[in-house]
């Protein structure tokens, strides 16, 4: 069953490609990475597939279990978040935000799964806490029980690992895979090539798509 | 002191200040939080200005009702500000400040040029600081404000959670499908409509601080979103309430007298949220 895939796929901002021909399948049950340099334009890339920006040219194809309410997402964190006056509760419930459909307060049920996924990512202890004043692989968890809340099938990340120490990164892709084993499709880009090859079972590298043109300074991975 | 104070509450101006007063000072809080999180601090600043601008437009046409002018205007500017946040050719605080002094100078121009009043200077200064307008509230402005208030107060509560989930990752909410732009929409609308209500209250260009200090008087101090929102709430209708009385009583103007309490209050929380580390 094929989750997502691209076919001569160009992206990019205000009509200007980053990166161009693209094809790609992802099936169910992929540990999908994407792979390169900084400024090679994969976060561009993963924009697009989110749907944060329109793809330039080409065609990208959702399949089954990949609506646009059914997708967990971890983004790269802001500015914003890192000194966001939010407990941990509250953040993994705000996943549940695509099932609100046309309510305006969260259901039990749905309170009781951000309970589940915040004892999935082992942080029960840190619910009633600051999100400020967790560290960064505290903070990580607390983002991917969020994500874990959107979705049922696929789980897509950005960089999840940048800005952690060895030691929580370690923890991180242990976590992921994990997951993966649990039957979510993950897709995921890093310029971590070493460890990526440790897990993933597809990696697609942006710079070894033939005749790329990439624009310099066109991107950034922030 | 408290015989002066029942006295004064005697007169129907009195308790129309306070009643008008507090329910600004708890609108203008709520989304406080939200535009502080998102650095959107400075959009209530430049909105004062355009509504000030607004205003002495409708001086000028002698409109008895100036809201009919006044809120078009600014709703109409913070729909433009919030639109693209950092994604226009004008960055965001260069928009800002050419909206705002824009509309500072251009209202202040109208009102010389054709002035309605012996006393330009007057007027000017009650619109920019609020002086006499709380106490010259008639029934009627009354039941505006309070009809607006309870419209949005409730719109908060009602979509209070997805206003959490756009402030704290607007590029999540998008992925999962909310419609941020609505949302932003929304929140947009809804300080511009909390500005006009509350340049009656504390003149134009004291607004920002009823915006902006109740929310960094609790972030300092607490660490959930909705313990923030509802001290900020909190404290900004105590500081209100004790800043309008505290200015009956003392005859000091009321608009500066309540920002000077939100400012007190910030630095209490400030020092006891450095203290708690």
């Amino acid at each position: 069953m094929i989750v997502l895939s691209a076919k001569d796929l160009a992206v990019g901002y205000e009509g200007k490609a980053v990166l161009q021909n693209i094809s790609f399948e992802v099936k169910a049950g992929d540990y999908f990475c994407i792979v390169g340099e900084n400024g090679s334009g994969k976060t561009t890339l993963l924009r697009t597939i989110v749907g944060l920006i329109p793809p330039i040219s080409g065609e990208l194809k959702y399949g089954d279990g990949f609506t646009k309410t059914a997708v967990g997402y971890l983004p790269q964190q802001s500015d914003v978040q890192r000194d966001f006056p939010a407990s941990v509760f509250e953040i993994v419930l705000s996943g549940c935000q695509n099932g609100l459909n046309h309510k305006f307060f969260y259901s039990k049920s749905q309170k009781e799964m951000a309970l589940k996924n915040i004892e999935r990512m082992g942080i029960v202890h840190l619910a009633r806490r600051c999100y400020r004043e967790l560290s960064g692989g505290q903070q990580q968890r607390v983002l991917l029980a969020r994500a874990l809340c959107a979705t049922k099938q696929v789980l897509i990340l950005d960089e999840p690992v940048a800005g952690l120490d060895p030691e929580a990164t370690e923890e991180m892709y242990r976590m992921i895979k994990q997951l993966n084993d649990e039957e979510l499709t993950i897709i995921m880009i890093s310029h971590d090539i070493a460890n990526v090859k440790k897990y993933a079972n597809t990696i697609f590298d942006v710079n070894q798509i033939p005749e790329t043109i990439s624009v310099e300074g066109g991107v950034s991975t922030c | 002191m408290l015989e002066m104070l029942f006295m004064y509450l005697q007169y129907p101006f009195v308790r129309y200040a306070i009643i008008v007063g507090v329910l600004i000072a708890l609108c203008s809080s709520l989304l406080g939080v939200t535009l502080v999180l998102k650095r959107y601090s400075y959009i209530g600043d430049g909105l004062s200005h355009v509504a000030f601008g607004a205003m002495s437009i409708a001086a000028v046409l002698n409109f008895t009702n100036k809201m009919i002018i006044v809120l078009p205007f600014t709703v109409l500017a913070a729909i433009l500000l919030l639109k693209n946040g950092n994604n226009t050719k004008v960055k965001g605080d260069a928009a800002i400040a050419m909206i705002s002094v824009g509309a500072l100078a251009f209202g202040y121009m109208l009102m010389n040029v054709f002035p309605v009043s012996s006393n330009i200077s007057g007027d000017v200064c009650s619109t920019l600081f609020g002086s006499t307008s709380i106490l010259t509230l008639t029934k009627e402005e009354v039941w505006i404000s309070g009809i607006m208030s309870v419209i949005v107060v409730g719109i908060f509560i009602l979509f209070y959670n997805r206003i959490f989930a756009v402030t704290f990752d607007e590029n999540f909410a998008i992925a999962v499908g909310t419609n941020v732009k609505a949302y932003n929409f929304l929140v947009a609308t809804i300080i511009a409509v909390i500005i006009v209500l509350a340049m009656n209250l504390v003149g134009s260009l004291l607004i920002s601080a009823l915006v902006i200090f109740p929310a960094l008087s609790a972030m300092s101090v607490l660490k959930s979103f909705r313990a923030v929102i509802v001290f900020s709430a909190i404290s900004s209708v105590v500081c209100a309430l004790f800043g309008i009385i505290i200015s009956i009583l003392a005859g000091t103007p009321v608009g500066s007298t309540i920002v000077a309490a939100d400012v007190v209050l910030f630095l209490a929380c400030y020092l006891l949220g450095k203290v708690r580390g």
